[in-house]
């Protein structure tokens, strides 16, 4: 296919989607929660046919997996100017228990929050000397994964930080904005979609209680921002940059619409 | 660093049958995907996996492009004697991966 | 409805964007099962039933293939066609006398037909394997077991692949 022809094809493609979405929208019936009564939230896993909640739950099976063993690697790796390893402060990562299932929290230091991979970073560069690792490396998504993990079971438990409230807010705002090409909003597709199929795919309710996650899609492991800005592709808008404020914004509001579920990462998803 | 997640019992009875259950980082790029700018992606796959049990082969695998990114492989083998199991990943562009493991049999 | 389930054999497999498309000419999107799973528009034509069977040919000569002893689990739905997890156990008592000596996978509609083959024997105490494969489309996966005998006895099973209806980020 040369440029144009895709070019084309890709204008097709989104008029098709556009139209797919039209028609999920507008046929779109008062959502039946599982259960009826209750907690109508639902994670994603629930979604999974057996196969893949098999993978995920058995720790030797789940690829995710792969990346929790380096991390617990790097946990232990004393490394920058100072020659500190994170054990060297933290002890064993039995210490992080809670700590994926309350982040972003606020950086005082900062002035503002900070998600669980940039709290890594600081803990790079302010303790160890070393340099930040790249957004969405392996070693980055390795200790995040590690850390998380140390979180597997727990509730989700955002904290009621004063200084937080604007932030969530912001993120609430932005979930519910129109965004892209497709001028569609977060909550348009999980709050009032989630749980229908768009195509062959499931609409999940977009709680983020997995990451981070092995997406079969990616074919490797991924973190919260990376799927924020697969969705913001998906509804043809331009990703937020790489360091925007939207995206700890967004995590902020997720976390605490998914209050109370249960952490589950690192999980696996289609 | 390590990529390789092997999960397999370190101690037995002569005569269990026991699963190896193995997850190794790899893309198994097929060879048939085009990237960004249209052109073929190379292949680059681990084509061969084998076990060898005190030195003797008990179980091997051939790959072909079909086999998932970082691929997961689980097996069975009889517990007969003390030992290791070297477990050996190979494939294009000279990948060569090994991991011993030791396994106590009485 | 059903027709959009699979693609004609006669025809290559879809792209994601010729998808979309058939998907919209086919108006009823919500009830949408599967089609196939985006390959690169330079892909080669796929595998077809006929180079399926060469394949299975070049494994099992001029023997007889017979129905049987052969389990292959593989789920009816996969939700994304990049990871499906497989496993092949075979009836056998694996003994010196009697044992499965290779189990082979193949495939329909990707690439190349041939998935994996596993070489065995008794001290594998039990013919079973299990991996993950890559499908590119709804298709039809057969599984094939050797006996120390020379026997070759296959089971296959149909599963339907679905498409993230979703445009991603390039890889």
């Amino acid at each position: 296919m040369n440029r144009r022809q895709r070019s084309a094809a890709s204008r097709t493609a989104v008029a098709a989607l556009a139209a797919a979405v039209a028609v999920t929208v507008t046929v779109a019936l008062a959502q039946t929660p599982p259960g009826t009564t209750g907690d109508a939230r639902r994670s994603g896993y629930h979604d999974m046919g057996p196969a893949l909640r098999a993978m995920q739950d058995d720790d030797s099976a789940n690829p995710a997996m792969l990346w929790v063993r380096d991390g617990e690697a790097l946990w232990n790796r004393r490394l920058g100017a100072a020659a500190k390893a994170c054990a060297d402060c933290h002890g064993s990562a039995a210490s992080m228990a809670g700590v994926a299932a309350r982040y972003p929290a606020f950086d005082a230091q900062l002035g503002r929050p900070v998600s669980l991979e940039e709290r890594i970073n600081l803990c790079r560069t302010d303790r160890q000397k070393a340099e930040a690792l790249a957004g969405g490396s392996r070693e980055l998504l390795a200790l995040s994964a590690y850390v998380a993990l140390q979180s597997r079971g727990r509730p989700i438990a955002p904290p009621d930080d004063e200084r937080l409230r604007s932030y969530v807010a912001a993120g609430e705002a932005l979930f519910k904005r129109r965004l892209g090409q497709l001028n569609l909003s977060c909550a348009q597709c999980h709050d009032d979609n989630g749980g229908r199929r768009l195509g062959g795919a499931l609409i999940p309710q977009a709680h983020p209680t997995a990451y981070p996650i092995y997406r079969l899609e990616w074919q490797g492991l991924g973190s919260l921002k990376r799927r924020l800005r697969g969705c913001l592709v998906g509804v043809r808008a331009e990703p937020f940059a790489d360091d925007a404020p939207e995206y700890v914004s967004l995590e902020l509001f997720l976390m605490r619409r998914a209050r109370g579920m249960t952490l589950e990462a690192p999980g696996v998803r289609p | 660093m390590s990529s390789v997640l092997v999960n397999a019992p370190r101690s037995a009875r002569r005569g269990d049958v026991i699963e190896i259950k193995t997850l190794i980082l790899h893309p198994m790029e097929s060879g048939f995907r085009a990237g960004a700018n249209g052109t073929l992606i190379p292949r680059d796959i681990i084509e061969r996996f084998t076990c060898a049990y005190n030195g003797v082969e008990v179980f091997r695998l051939a790959l072909s492009p079909a086999i998932a990114a970082n691929p997961f492989i689980a097996f069975s083998t009889v517990a007969t004697e003390t030992g290791t199991l070297v477990l050996r990943w190979t494939g294009d562009n000279g990948f060569a991966v090994e991991e011993t493991l030791s396994i106590a049999v009485e | 409805m059903k027709g959009a389930m699979t693609s004609p054999p006669d025809r290559p497999p879809p792209t994601r964007r010729i998808f979309l498309v058939r998907a919209t000419q086919a108006a009823g999107v919500l009830a949408m099962g599967a089609s196939g799973v985006a390959m690169s528009p330079a892909a080669p034509a796929s595998a077809t039933p006929d180079s399926l069977q060469a394949a299975i040919r070049t494994v099992v000569g001029s023997a007889p293939l017979r129905d049987g002893k052969v389990t292959l689990d593989l789920p009816p739905l996969a939700e994304n066609g990049n990871s499906v997890p497989l496993t092949v156990s075979v009836d056998s008592p694996m003994t010196p006398t009697d044992h499965v000596r290779a189990i082979h996978v193949f495939n329909e509609k990707n690439p190349q037909p041939h998935v994996m083959s596993a070489v065995l024997g008794p001290r594998a105490g039990r013919a079973q394997i299990s991996v993950r494969i890559k499908l590119n489309d709804s298709q039809k996966v057969v599984a094939i077991a050797e006996t120390s005998a020379g026997d070759f006895w296959t089971a296959s099973a149909d599963i339907v692949v679905t498409l993230a209806a979703c445009v991603e980020e390039p890889s």
